[in-house]
C-alpha cells in the first residue's frame, strides 16, 4: 500500500463522515456537486449553508442513500457506503416537512424504529418515554401529528431521529417552517440536545444566522462546490472569497487593482479614487484585478488623524437610526451602497445627510479577494 | 395585554336586546341579513334539486311504489275485486260472486283500453299459474253467452278448471291492488296452490342465482381493476408532471370513446376469430380448431368491465397518492425499516382512502352495469340489470323488473352501510 492511500485510509478512519471526490449529476448534463471533499469529525456539528440549488439537499441524500453518487466514495465510520442501502446506513434524519407518518400517534411514531429492530415491548415503551420527554413533550404520545404545533411537530421529527440512538443525524432545513421566535428557540434545544447525546449532525440551512449560531464548523456551498469550511467566526472575519464575504453577513465591497503586493499585504488603486492597503488574502500579482471586503462595524468616521492607514471620504446617502447604532449609507470611492455601522456612543460628531465626511479602516480589516464584476 | 383591554365589556342583560345603529333590533336585523343569503343559496341550488327531484327521486318513488301495486286484476274486474275480497275462502265462491265475475268478464271483452283487457287480466294470474292464459280468453268469449244461473255451473261447463278452489283464492290475491308477490317472483319464491309462501320450482329459479353472480362478478372485477391500477396509480404519482399527464390521457383515452365503440372492440378483438385467438394461433399456443371463447360469456363480461371501469379506480387513486410526498418512504427506510416493510406501514395505509373510494365506486358501477354484458355477456355473462331491463323491455312485467331494481337497490345500500362500517365514509377520498 502506498503511503498516500494509507493516510487516506487513516483519515477516513478518523472521520465519521468522508466524502472523497463525490460527483453527482440527475441529468447527465449538469453537475449538481461538482467535486465534494469533505471530512466530519465524530461528534461534529456541521452545517451545510448555501443559496436555493447550491446541491446541500443533493449532498445530504447521497449521504443518507436516497440518491445515489455519480462519482466517488462517501465513507461512514471508515467504511465505503456507496453499496449500503439507506435502511442499513442507520443515520437518523430530520425532514423539512418533518413527515411524521400522519396515520399513527405519535408514540406510534417514535416507535417505527425501534419495531424494525425488532425491540421488545417495554424496552420499545422506554425508550419512546425517554424520547417524548428529552424534547420536553411527555404528554403527547397518545395525539396524532395532525393535532400538534408546528413546533411540536418538529420536535417530535427530532425525538424520532433519535430514538434509535444513531450515531449520525441528518437534518435538512428542520426549522425552515417555523416562525422567527420558535425557529431561535428550536436552534437553540437542537444544539442542546447535540451537546448532550454527542452525535455527529449534519445540518442543512440557507438562514446564515442559524449556521452561525449553531455550527461547530460551517461548509459554504454555491453552484455544487464547497466555497470555505470554517467556523462560524472564521468565516465572518477571515471569508476566503468573494462570494463567501458577500453571502456572511453584511460586506461593503470596493473594486480595484493591485498595483503592489509584499508580506501578505497588497496596495491597490481602487476603481473610484483613492489608495489603500489591505491583508492579500486571494489576489494574484500585481496588476491584476481584485475585490476588497471590509465589515460595515470596522469602519471608522472621521478617524484622528494617523490612527488608521486608510483614510478616504465619502458622502453621507442615508441614516437609519436603531437604537444602538446608526446605519449610514456613503457613498464611498464610487460604491453608493457603502455601509457603516456608527455606535451610538455619547461623544459621537452629529451625522447628517449630504454631508461629507471621512472613513478609515485598518489594513488588517480590509481583505483583498476575488475579482467580482463590478 | 395591558389592564384597559382586559376589562369586563359593557354589562347586556336579556331583556334589554342589543340595537344596531337604525333602532331595528339586532337579532331581528341579523336574521334578515341571514335569510337573505339562505335564499340565495336556495336559489343557486334549486336547479339541481329540481332536477334530482324530477330525475332521481321521482323514479325512485315510481319504481318502489310499481313494485307492490299492480292494480291489472281490479282495472280488469272493478265489480269482481270489491265483491272477491271479503270472500272467506272456502270451497268456492258463491253464485253472486260468480256472476259478477261472468259480468265483469263480459264487460272487459268488450274494453280495448291499455291496461284493462282480458289479456292483461290473462297475463297477470299467468305470472300466478303458469299456462292459465288460454282459460281466461276461452271463458271471456263466451262469457256474454251466460245469462242466468247457476253461474259456476255454466263456467265449469266451459273449463273443469273453474271447479277448483285454488284458482279463486289466486283471482282473490291478483285482484288486490298492493301485493308482494312480485318481490316473492324476484327472490325464487311463490305463493303455492294453497296461498303459502314457498320456493319456486327448480326450472324458474334464476333471479336470486344472477343476483349472487352479479354480486361476485362485481367483486371479482372491483379486486381485478384494483389490482391493475393500483401499481399504475403509484407510476403516475412518481412520474414527473409531464410524463404522468400523457399517460393520464391514455387512462382517460376509453372515457372519450363511445361506450358502444369500446365494448364493439374488444368483440372484435376477442371473439374466436378475433385478433387475439388470430395471434395465439399463429404463435402456435393453440390449434386452429380450439380456438378460445373469450367472448359472448363470463370471461368476456370480465375483460370488458375491467376495461371500462379501470379509470374510475386509477384517479382517486392516484390523487391521492399524489398528496403522499416521497419523505415518508424515505423516512421509514432512514429509521431502518426495508422497502416492503415501509410500503406496508408508511405507504399502503396512506392510500386506503382511495382504494376505499375506487373500489366503492367500481363495484357499485359494476353491480348495476347493463350495456357491456348485455353485449358481450351472452347466456352466462348476463347481469341482474339485463334481466331489469328485460322485463321492462320485453316481457313488459314492470312490476316484476321494480322489484328486482329495488332489490338491486337494497343490495347497494347494504353494501353501502358496511363499507361505512369498515372503512367510514368520510375516510373515502374521491380526487
Ligand atoms: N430529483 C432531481 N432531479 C433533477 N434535478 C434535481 C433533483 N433534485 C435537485 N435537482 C437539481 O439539483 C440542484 C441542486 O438541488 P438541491 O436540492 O441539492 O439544492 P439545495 O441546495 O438543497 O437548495 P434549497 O436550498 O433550495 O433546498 C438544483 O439545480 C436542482 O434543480
Ligand atoms: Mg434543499
Amino acid at each position: 500500500m502506498s503511503l498516500a492511500a494509507e493516510q487516506t485510509n487513516n483519515a477516513a478512519h478518523e472521520a465519521h463522515v468522508r466524502f472523497e471526490n463525490v460527483q453527482k449529476s440527475y441529468d447527465g448534463e449538469i453537475l449538481v456537486v461538482k467535486d465534494l471533499n469533505l471530512d466530519i469529525p465524530a461528534g461534529e456539528f456541521l452545517t451545510m449553508l448555501g443559496p436555493s440549488g447550491s446541491g446541500k439537499t443533493t449532498s445530504l441524500m447521497m449521504l443518507a442513500g436516497f440518491e445515489p453518487a455519480t462519482h466517488g466514495e462517501i465513507y461512514l465510520g471508515g467504511q465505503s457506503i456507496n453499496n449500503v442501502p439507506p435502511n442499513k446506513r442507520g443515520i437518523g434524519m430530520v425532514f423539512q416537512n418533518y413527515a411524521l407518518f400522519p396515520h399513527m400517534s405519535v408514540a406510534e411514531n417514535l416507535a417505527f424504529p425501534l419495531k424494525v429492530r425488532k425491540m421488545g415491548r417495554a424496552e420499545i415503551e422506554e425508550k419512546v418515554n425517554r424520547a417524548l420527554a428529552m424534547v420536553e413533550l411527555p404528554d403527547m404520545g397518545g395525539r396524532r401529528p395532525a393535532q400538534l404545533s408546528g413546533g411540536q411537530q418538529q420536535r417530535v421529527a427530532v425525538a424520532r431521529a433519535l430514538v434509535f440512538d444513531p450515531e449520525l443525524i441528518l437534518m435538512d432545513e428542520p426549522l425552515g417552517a417555523l416562525d422567527k421566535q420558535l425557529r431561535e428557540q428550536m436552534q437553540y434545544e437542537i444544539k442542546h440536545i447535540h451537546e448532550n447525546l454527542g452525535v455527529t449532525v449534519v445540518y442543512v440551512t440557507h438562514d446564515q444566522a442559524e449556521a452561525l449560531t449553531m455550527s461547530d464548523r460551517i461548509a459554504v456551498f454555491e453552484d455544487g462546490v464547497i466555497q470555505q469550511l470554517s467556523t462560524p467566526d472564521d468565516l465572518y472575519e477571515r471569508p476566503q472569497n468573494s462570494f463567501v464575504a458577500q453571502f456572511i453577513g453584511e460586506n461593503n465591497k470596493l473594486h480595484g487593482k493591485v498595483s503592489k503586493k509584499s508580506n501578505g499585504v497588497c496596495t491597490v488603486d481602487l476603481d473610484g479614487g483613492g489608495t489603500v492597503t489591505a491583508d492579500a488574502i486571494n489576489v494574484g500579482a500585481a496588476g491584476d484585478r481584485t475585490t476588497l471586503s471590509l465589515r460595515p462595524e470596522r469602519v471608522e468616521i472621521e478617524p484622528e488623524q494617523g490612527s488608521v492607514p486608510n483614510i478616504l471620504s465619502g458622502e453621507i446617502k442615508e441614516l437609519i437610526y436603531l437604537g444602538d447604532h446608526i446605519r449610514t449609507r456613503m457613498s464611498v470611492a464610487g460604491n453608493d451602497e457603502f455601509i457603516v455601522k456608527v455606535p451610538n456612543n455619547a461623544g459621537n460628531i452629529p451625522l447628517e445627510e449630504g454631508a461629507t465626511v471621512r472613513v478609515g479602516w485598518m489594513s488588517e480589516d480590509c481583505r483583498a479577494l476575488d475579482p467580482l464584476a463590478p | 395585554m395591558t389592564d384597559a383591554t382586559l376589562s369586563a365589556p359593557p354589562q347586556v342583560t336579556s331583556t334589554t336586546p342589543l340595537i344596531a345603529a337604525d333602532g331595528v333590533p339586532l337579532k331581528q336585523k341579523l336574521a334578515r341579513t341571514t335569510r337573505r343569503m339562505k335564499m340565495r343559496a336556495l336559489f343557486l341550488t334549486l336547479p339541481l334539486v329540481l332536477f334530482l327531484i324530477v330525475s332521481f327521486v321521482l323514479p325512485i318513488g315510481q319504481m318502489l311504489y310499481r313494485s307492490v301495486h299492480n292494480p291489472t286484476g281490479s282495472n280488469v274486474m272493478p265489480n269482481f275485486a270489491v265483491q272477491i275480497e271479503n270472500w272467506d275462502g272456502q270451497g268456492l265462491p258463491s253464485d253472486d260472486i260468480i256472476e259478477t265475475f261472468v259480468k265483469d268478464m263480459a264487460a272487459a271483452r268488450k274494453n280495448r283500453e291499455v291496461g284493462k283487457t282480458i289479456g292483461n287480466l290473462a297475463t297477470r294470474v299467468n305470472y300466478e299459474i303458469p299456462g292459465s292464459r288460454s282459460l281466461f280468453t276461452k271463458t271471456a268469449r263466451r262469457a256474454d253467452k251466460i245469462t242466468e244461473g247457476p253461474y259456476m255451473a255454466a263456467l265449469i261447463e266451459i273449463d273443469k278448471k273453474w271447479d277448483n278452489p285454488n284458482l279463486w283464492l289466486t283471482l282473490q290475491r291478483v285482484t288486490k291492488d298492493f301485493t308482494i308477490s312480485f318481490y316473492l317472483a324476484a327472490t325464487d319464491r311463490k305463493f303455492d296452490e294453497a296461498g303459502s309462501i314457498v320456493r319456486a320450482d327448480e326450472l324458474y329459479r334464476i333471479y336470486l342465482p344472477i343476483l349472487w353472480k352479479t354480486i361476485w362478478l362485481s367483486a371479482l372485477i372491483t379486486a381485478l381493476c384494483f389490482i391493475i391500477a393500483y401499481p399504475v396509480s403509484y407510476l403516475l404519482s412518481t412520474l414527473p408532471l409531464r410524463t404522468s399527464n400523457l399517460l393520464m390521457i391514455l387512462v382517460l383515452l376509453p372515457f372519450w370513446t363511445s361506450l358502444l365503440v369500446r365494448t364493439s372492440a374488444w368483440i372484435a378483438m376477442l371473439q374466436t376469430e378475433g385478433i387475439i385467438n388470430n395471434v395465439f394461433v399463429y404463435l402456435g399456443f393453440i390449434d386452429d380448431n380450439q380456438r378460445i371463447q373469450m367472448i359472448y360469456n363470463m370471461t368476456g363480461t370480465v375483460i370488458a368491465m375491467v376495461h371500462i371501469l379501470l379509470p374510475f379506480m386509477i384517479l382517486p387513486l392516484f390523487s391521492v397518492m399524489k398528496t403522499i410526498p416521497p419523505s415518508y418512504m424515505r423516512a421509514a427506510r432512514s429509521m431502518g425499516a426495508s422497502g416492503t416493510y415501509s410500503f406496508r406501514k408508511v405507504y399502503f395505509p396512506q392510500t386506503v382512502p382511495g382504494i376505499a373510494a375506487g373500489t366503492l365506486l367500481v363495484f357499485i358501477l359494476a353491480i348495476g352495469y347493463y350495456i357491456t354484458p348485455a353485449l358481450v355477456g351472452g347466456n352466462d355473462g348476463l347481469l341482474i340489470s339485463n334481466l331489469i331491463a328485460d322485463h321492462i323491455k320485453k316481457t313488459l312485467n314492470w312490476s316484476l323488473g321494480a322489484a328486482l331494481g329495488t332489490i338491486l337497490l337494497v343490495v347497494v345500500l347494504i353494501f353501502y352501510w358496511l363499507y361505512n362500517k369498515l372503512v367510514g365514509v368520510d375516510n373515502l377520498k374521491f380526487g
